[in-house]
C-alpha cells in the first residue's frame, strides 16, 4: 500500500461560462519519502490537484469523482473533525505566493506556533519554543527574534522558508509543494531546494511537487506526472521522463528549456495555448498544438497505457512508464519523430520538433 | 514617542477643521431670521436705548468678523462665555447635559457594534443563504427607517400601548436603573440605522477577507472553522469596519439631536435645538465646537486602532 493513492480524481468547477473540469480521471500514487513531481503548464490542473488531497476544493469547485486514499485511509469521506486532524498533521501544504499565504496580521512564529498548538504536538511556550527550532532549522538566521516579526518585515526567500517552516511544524508524512521556487532568484531557489532535499530526508516526508519547472523537477524528483488539460499525459520514473518522453507535449516543454550554449536565438515554443477548459478540443486535448497530430487524434482520446506494450495498465496507480499518445498503441501512421539528444554531464535534454 | 508625535501633527491638522466648523456655524446663526435680543426681551416692545445697551453689553453691536474673533480669543483660553439669554454659563450648561448625551451615544454606538459585527460575520459566513437575505432585508429596513419616526414608532407602541417604558425620562439620576430602562428606547432608535450599516460593511469586508490566500492556509494547517474566522478572518475583517465605527460618532451626535427631542433626552441634542431656537449664540458655539472636537477625536482614535489592528500600518516616520 502506497502512502498516497489517488484513482480517477476528477474535479470540477461551475462557473459562468460553463462546468470546468479542471482535473479530469487523474491516477498516481505516492510512496512514503519518494517525491513525485507534478509538472503542466499554468491552467493544467495540478494546483487544483494538490488542493483536493487536503479537499481544498472552494465553492464554485467539487469533487465530482474518484478516490483519495491516505495509508489507506478513505480522504473523501472524511468527517469534518477527522478532516481537521489530517490537514496540516498527515498532509501539509505550502502554497505558492507565500507571502500572501501568510496572515498579514499575526507575527511569523505565531502562524507556525499555531499549527503545532492545533494539533496537540505542543502547547504554551513549548510550541514557541519547538516554533523558533523550525524557523531555524530551515535557515532563519536570529529566529528567536523572527518569530515576533511579521510577514511584511520579511524578504521572499525567507517568508518561504517560513511557509516550509509551518508546513513542516508537525512532521507530516506527505508535504505537497505547490510552486515553491516560483519567484524566488535563482540563488534562493537553489538554496530553497537544497533546503528541501536536507528536510525530506531528515523527516523522512514524502513530497508532491507541483511546478512549471522541469530543472526543479529533475534535480529533485523521484517519479514525475505530466498534466495537460486536467489529465495525466505522463507518467514515469525521473530518468525515463527525461531519456524517453513518451508524448509529444512532454517532448515540447523539454525542448523549451533553455540551455546555455545550444547557439539558438529564439527559445523553441509550443505552438498555441492551453485546451480551453469549458469547451476542450474532441479527441486527444492537445492535438491542436500537436505537431504530429492526424486525423484519428481529433477523434478518438488516447487513454494512459504502458508505452511498451501498448496496453492499458489495470492497477491505475502502477509505476510503470504510462503515456497517453497514440503512438505508443499504433494508431499513429507517422509516428512521434522527434530524437532525444543525451548530452554527457546534464540530465535534461530534449528534442527538436522537426519531422 | 512616535505614536505620540504623530498625535500631535493629526492635532494640528484638526485645527482648521475646528475653525471652519465654529465660524460657518457662527455666521449660519446671523443668517437666520431673528434676534436674540427679541428673545432677551421677551418679544416685548422695549425702548431703543434699552436694546442698544444690550447689544454693546453682549457685543452684539459690532461687525460679525469681529463678535467671531472675540468669541475665538475667549475660547483659546477656554472661556466660553454666559448666555445672553439665559445669563448661566455656557461651560456650567453644556457640562449639565453632556453626560446624558455621552450615555445615549455610547449606548448606540454599542448596540450598533453588537448587532452589526455578529450579524455581518453570520451573513457573510453564510453568503446567500437564509441568514444572509435575511440580514440584507433587516439592513435595508433599518438604515431606510427614519430615526425620529421609529423614535415615535417605538414610544407609541412600548410606552402609550403597552405602558413598559415612561414616554418622559423619569426624575432620577442618570446612573440610576430607571434612567438605564428608559435609555432602551432611545438606543434602539439612535443605534439601528448604525447598526445597518456596519453589519453591511462587515459582511463585504469579511467577504473579501474570505477570499485571501491566508484563509487557505489557516484551514490547509487543521485549524478549526471557528479559530479560521474568528482569529484569522475577523481581525483582518475589522479593520474597514473601524473606519466606519469611527465616523458612526458624528452620525450618532447627528442623530442624537432628533432623538433626543422625540425622547425628552436632557442632552447635548436637546440643548443645541433650544440654543438655535433662541439665538443663543455662545451655547450653540460651544455645542458645535465640542461636536467638531469629538469627531475629530474620534477620528484620531480610529487612525490609532489602524495601527494596533494592522501592523504593516505603524506612524513611525
Amino acid at each position: 500500500m502506497a502512502l498516497l493513492e489517488v484513482e480517477n480524481l476528477s474535479v470540477q468547477f461551475y462557473t459562468e461560462d460553463g462546468v470546468v473540469r479542471a482535473v479530469d480521471g487523474l491516477s498516481y500514487e505516492i510512496e512514503r519519502g519518494e517525491t513525485v513531481g507534478v509538472v503542466g503548464e499554468s491552467g493544467a490542473g495540478k494546483s487544483v490537484a494538490a488542493l483536493s488531497l487536503l479537499r481544498l476544493i472552494d465553492d464554485p469547485g467539487e469533487i465530482v469523482d474518484g478516490s483519495i486514499r491516505f495509508r489507506g485511509r478513505d480522504v473523501l469521506s472524511f468527517s469534518s473533525d477527522e478532516l481537521r486532524r489530517f490537514r496540516g498533521n498527515d498532509v501539509a501544504i505550502a502554497f505558492q505566493d507565500p507571502e500572501a499565504a501568510l496572515n498579514p496580521v499575526y507575527t511569523v512564529g505565531e502562524q507556525v506556533a499555531e499549527t503545532i498548538r492545533a494539533h496537540g504536538v505542543a502547547s504554551g511556550d513549548a510550541a514557541r519554543e519547538r516554533a523558533i527550532s523550525l524557523l531555524e532549522r530551515v535557515g532563519i538566521p536570529d529566529a528567536a527574534t523572527r518569530y515576533s516579526h511579521y510577514p511584511h518585515e520579511f524578504s521572499g526567500g525567507m517568508v518561504q522558508r517560513a511557509v516550509l517552516a509551518m508546513a513542516l511544524s508537525c512532521e507530516p508524512d506527505l508535504l505537497v509543494l505547490d510552486e515553491p521556487t516560483t519567484g524566488l532568484d535563482v540563488t534562493i531557489q537553489a538554496q530553497v531546494l537544497e533546503l528541501l532535499e536536507e528536510l525530506s530526508s531528515s523527516f523522512d516526508t514524502a513530497i508532491q511537487l507541483v511546478t512549471h519547472d522541469l530543472g526543479v523537477v529533475a534535480r529533485r524528483c523521484d517519479r514525475v506526472v505530466v498534466m495537460y488539460a486536467g489529465r495525466a499525459i505522463e507518467r514515469a520514473t525521473v530518468e525515463d521522463l527525461f531519456y524517453d518522453p513518451s508524448h509529444p507535449y512532454t517532448a515540447g516543454l523539454m525542448a523549451s528549456i533553455p540551455r546555455i550554449g545550444d547557439g539558438a536565438d529564439r527559445l523553441p515554443t509550443i505552438p498555441g495555448r492551453m485546451a480551453d477548459p469549458v469547451d476542450p478540443p474532441t479527441g486527444c486535448p492537445f492535438h491542436p498544438r500537436c505537431p504530429y497530430a492526424e486525423p484519428v487524434c481529433e477523434t478518438h482520446r488516447p487513454g494512459l497505457v504502458d508505452v511498451e506494450t501498448g496496453e492499458p495498465v489495470a492497477d491505475a496507480t502502477a509505476p510503470d512508464h504510462l503515456a497517453a499518445c497514440h503512438e505508443h498503441t499504433g494508431d499513429l501512421d507517422g509516428g512521434l519523430e522527434y530524437e532525444v539528444l543525451i548530452d554527457d554531464e546534464t540530465t535534461a535534454s530534449g528534442g527538436g520538433t522537426d519531422p | 514617542m512616535s505614536l505620540a508625535k504623530y498625535a500631535l501633527r493629526r492635532a494640528l491638522v484638526s485645527v482648521p477643521v475646528l475653525l471652519g466648523a465654529t465660524a460657518i456655524t457662527f455666521s449660519f446663526v446671523y443668517l437666520a431670521p431673528g434676534d436674540p435680543i427679541d428673545t432677551l426681551v421677551g418679544f416685548d416692545a422695549v425702548d431703543p436705548a434699552v436694546e442698544e445697551a444690550l447689544r454693546a453689553e453682549h457685543n452684539l453691536d459690532r461687525p460679525l468678523w469681529e463678535q467671531y474673533l472675540l468669541w475665538l480669543r475667549d475660547v483659546l483660553v477656554l472661556e466660553f462665555g454666559t448666555s445672553p439669554i439665559t445669563g448661566r454659563d455656557v461651560a456650567a450648561t453644556i457640562a449639565g447635559r453632556l453626560p446624558a448625551t455621552i450615555a445615549l451615544g455610547v449606548a448606540a454606538w454599542a448596540l450598533s457594534l453588537l448587532i452589526g459585527v455578529p450579524a455581518g460575520i453570520v451573513a457573510a459566513v453564510n453568503y446567500g443563504e437564509l441568514e444572509d437575505e435575511l440580514s440584507r432585508v433587516a439592513a435595508l429596513a433599518g438604515i431606510a427607517t427614519p430615526n425620529f419616526w421609529l423614535g415615535l414608532v417605538l414610544l407609541f407602541v412600548f410606552g402609550v400601548h403597552l405602558g413598559w417604558v415612561r414616554v418622559t425620562p423619569p426624575d432620577a439620576p442618570l446612573a440610576s436603573l430607571e434612567m438605564l430602562w428608559f435609555l432602551v428606547l432611545p438606543t434602539i432608535t439612535l443605534g439601528t440605522a448604525s447598526a445597518a450599516l456596519v453589519m453591511r460593511l462587515m459582511r463585504s469586508s469579511m467577504r473579501r477577507e474570505l477570499n485571501e490566500p491566508y484563509v487557505r492556509t489557516a484551514r490547509a494547517k487543521g485549524l478549526s472553522e471557528r479559530t479560521v474566522i474568528y482569529k484569522h478572518v475577523l481581525r483582518n475583517s475589522l479593520i474597514a469596519v473601524v473606519t466606519v465605527a469611527g465616523l458612526q460618532v458624528a452620525f450618532l451626535v447627528d442623530g442624537a439631536v432628533v432623538v433626543e427631542q422625540v425622547f425628552s433626552w436632557p442632552g447635548m441634542g436637546r440643548l443645541l435645538v433650544e440654543a438655535v431656537g433662541r439665538r443663543d449664540v455662545p451655547v450653540v458655539q460651544g455645542v458645535v465646537l465640542l461636536i467638531a472636537v469629538s469627531v475629530v477625536l474620534a477620528n484620531l482614535l480610529v487612525d490609532l486602532a489602524y495601527a494596533v489592528l494592522d501592523p504593516r500600518i505603524r506612524y513611525d516616520r
